[in-house]
């Protein structure tokens, strides 16, 4: 053996590869052998591609394994792969070369089982509810009578039938029927489509816009109604501005669209009778009506004729009303020019007595004898009396005002001279006076002082004399 | 009562209406000569309804496409 030969053992047989060969070759390996399989798993991460290619994790417990689907395929999958959800993919095993990857090229997806199913729906109703848009503000009222109705289904079948054969039963109206594929992968974009479409058509158009929309479709298995779960549709519903009634599948099958319409239906058949009302019911209702109204418009004028007969009756006659006030008149009236006689000759009589008495001599006489005795009154009227009355008047008056000078004068020296005596009586008291005999006040901060503790308590003292104060200080 | 013409009354507006007439009327409480008005009023109420029930036609036509996939016509349908 050569011991400085570095060159590696000769590889055998192994034919020497290229990497492309190598990848190429691995492949050929894996498609041929997982051609075809079926791959159940969670969904991881979802990435829609702007390209249209969708690519998402299959993962277990364990492994992961990259999928896609390509454009064309990822639009005919019967289920959208959502994240979290379990499913079942069908497809084959292919490789990216470039990265030396493998993956799981994904030709459709189904949830794993009804209870996968019913996980994802409970879970999209859940998230389309908490935007609102099952709010039962958002429910437009069903009109009372359509003239146009728009029904979203299939054009053949025992749906169309059912809903046509109400319809001509309770009250024909016009039909716009607007075809659709209800089940299978065109269901839930087509019926999307026929909403939006109804919606955007003008009132009064060659295509007139309905009033009403019925969205309708047979029973079938979950599979079959999944159209009317998918997004597309409920948010369809719930944009109309045409009210909507949903009639999908039997009584026992509620799909998404139901709470996103304005009325449920349980049947197509029971959605044409939520549509329209019976028109003989309506008929024999406005006959009724108009019998009502031409028999209150007859009563309102008989009801007061009566009242004015009633009223008539009740009113007494004019010749009544006028009889015994004119009774009275005519009474009255005979007597009048008897007693306006009787009036005169009574007040003439009175006048002629009284008028008796009355003579002017009398009156002369009587004036005459007043007029004597005032001449004898006037005669005896003299001032000098009256003269001698004021001057002793004045003279007492005199008198009086000297005696009442004389008076005050003498009470006022009294006073004076009790004032005096009371004064003296005052000085002598005092302390004052004592000062005078030898005494002396003695004060510490402004009082007096009358105990030698006091005094040498205090600070500084004050003794007053007779003539005057002076500082002191205590020496205990 | 409105003063709306009743042409541009709905069958459901006019029926309202017409009712509202009639309970009104049947309680006496209106004037003789509102009472006219109303029955005039009532009276074209009902021939409205009428007139609304009369236009009960069935006419059912299916929506057909154009190349574009936008709706362009109808055509008879024979559901059956």
């Amino acid at each position: 053996m050569d011991l400085f030969d570095e060159r590696p053992e000769p590889a055998g047989n192994a034919p020497e590869l290229s990497v492309s060969e190598i990848s190429g070759a691995i492949k050929k390996t894996l498609e041929g052998e997982f051609g075809h399989v079926r791959v159940r798993g969670e969904v991881g991460r979802v990435v829609l591609a702007r390209t249209g290619h969708l690519y998402f994790d299959l993962k277990d417990d364990r492994s992961v394994l990259a999928s896609v689907s390509w454009k064309g395929q990822a639009s005919r999958l019967s289920y959208m792969p959502e994240e979290g959800m379990e499913v079942i993919a069908t497809g084959k095993i292919t490789t990216y070369g470039p990265q030396s990857k493998y993956q799981l090229n994904v030709e459709d997806v189904v949830p794993a089982g009804a209870g996968a199913l019913m996980a994802m729906l409970e879970k999209r109703k859940a998230a389309l509810a908490a935007e609102g848009l099952f709010a039962p503000e958002r429910k437009k009222p069903i009109p009372y009578l359509p003239e146009i109705i728009g029904v979203v289904t299939s054009p053949t079948g025992a749906v169309i039938r059912d809903i046509l054969h109400r319809l001509r039963d309770r009250f024909p109206r016009k039909v716009l029927v607007w075809p659709v594929a209800v089940q299978g992968q065109a269901c839930a974009p087509e019926v999307a489509r026929a909403i939006e479409g109804f919606n955007r058509l003008t009132p009064g158009g060659a295509l007139p816009r309905p009033d009403l929309i019925i969205v309708a479709r047979g029973g079938g298995s979950i599979e079959d109604l999944w159209g009317f779960n998918e997004e597309i549709v409920v948010r369809a519903a719930a944009a109309s501005q045409i009210p909507l009634i949903s009639a999908v599948g039997h009584e026992t099958d509620t799909t998404l669209i139901d709470y996103a319409s304005d009325y449920r239906a349980p049947t197509p058949t029971a959605a044409a009778e939520r549509a329209v009302p019976v028109r003989a019911e309506l008929l024999a209702q406005i006959e009724g009506q108009g019998a009502r109204l031409t028999h209150g418009a007859a009563q309102t004028v008989a009801l007061r004729r009566q009242r004015l007969n009633d009223l008539a009756r009740a009113l007494p006659r004019q010749e009544d009303l006028l009889a015994t006030p004119r009774q009275r008149l005519d009474h009255l009236a005979e007597r009048l020019p008897a007693a306006l006689r009787a009036a005169t000759s009574g007040k003439r009589l009175r006048l002629s007595e009284v008028s008796g008495g009355l003579r002017p001599g009398l009156l002369r006489r009587m004036i005459e004898a007043e007029r004597r005795h005032l001449a004898e009154r006037a005669a005896r009227l003299r001032p000098r009396d009256l003269e001698m009355l004021v001057v002793r008047g004045q003279e007492r008056l005199d008198h009086g005002l000297r005696r009442l000078s004389d008076l005050a004068t003498r009470r006022e020296s009294e006073r004076t001279a009790k004032l005096r005596s009371l004064d003296q009586l005052l000085q002598t008291l005092g302390y004052e006076a004592t000062l005078n005999r030898g005494y002396a006040v003695v004060r510490g901060d402004g009082r007096v002082v009358t105990t030698r503790d006091e005094a040498a308590a205090t600070k500084a003292l004050e003794i007053q004399f007779a003539d005057g104060r002076i500082g002191a200080k205590s020496t205990g | 009562m409105t003063d709306t013409p009743v042409e541009q009354l709905s069958f459901e507006q006019a029926i309202k209406e017409l009712e509202a007439v009639v309970a009104r009327l049947e309680r006496g409480e209106v004037a003789l000569d509102e009472s006219i008005a109303l029955y005039e009023r009532g009276a074209k109420l009902k021939a409205r309804c009428e007139a609304k029930l009369k236009e009960a036609e069935e006419k059912v036509a299916k929506i057909t496409f154009g190349a574009d996939g936008a709706p362009s016509g109808t055509a008879p349908l024979d559901a059956g």
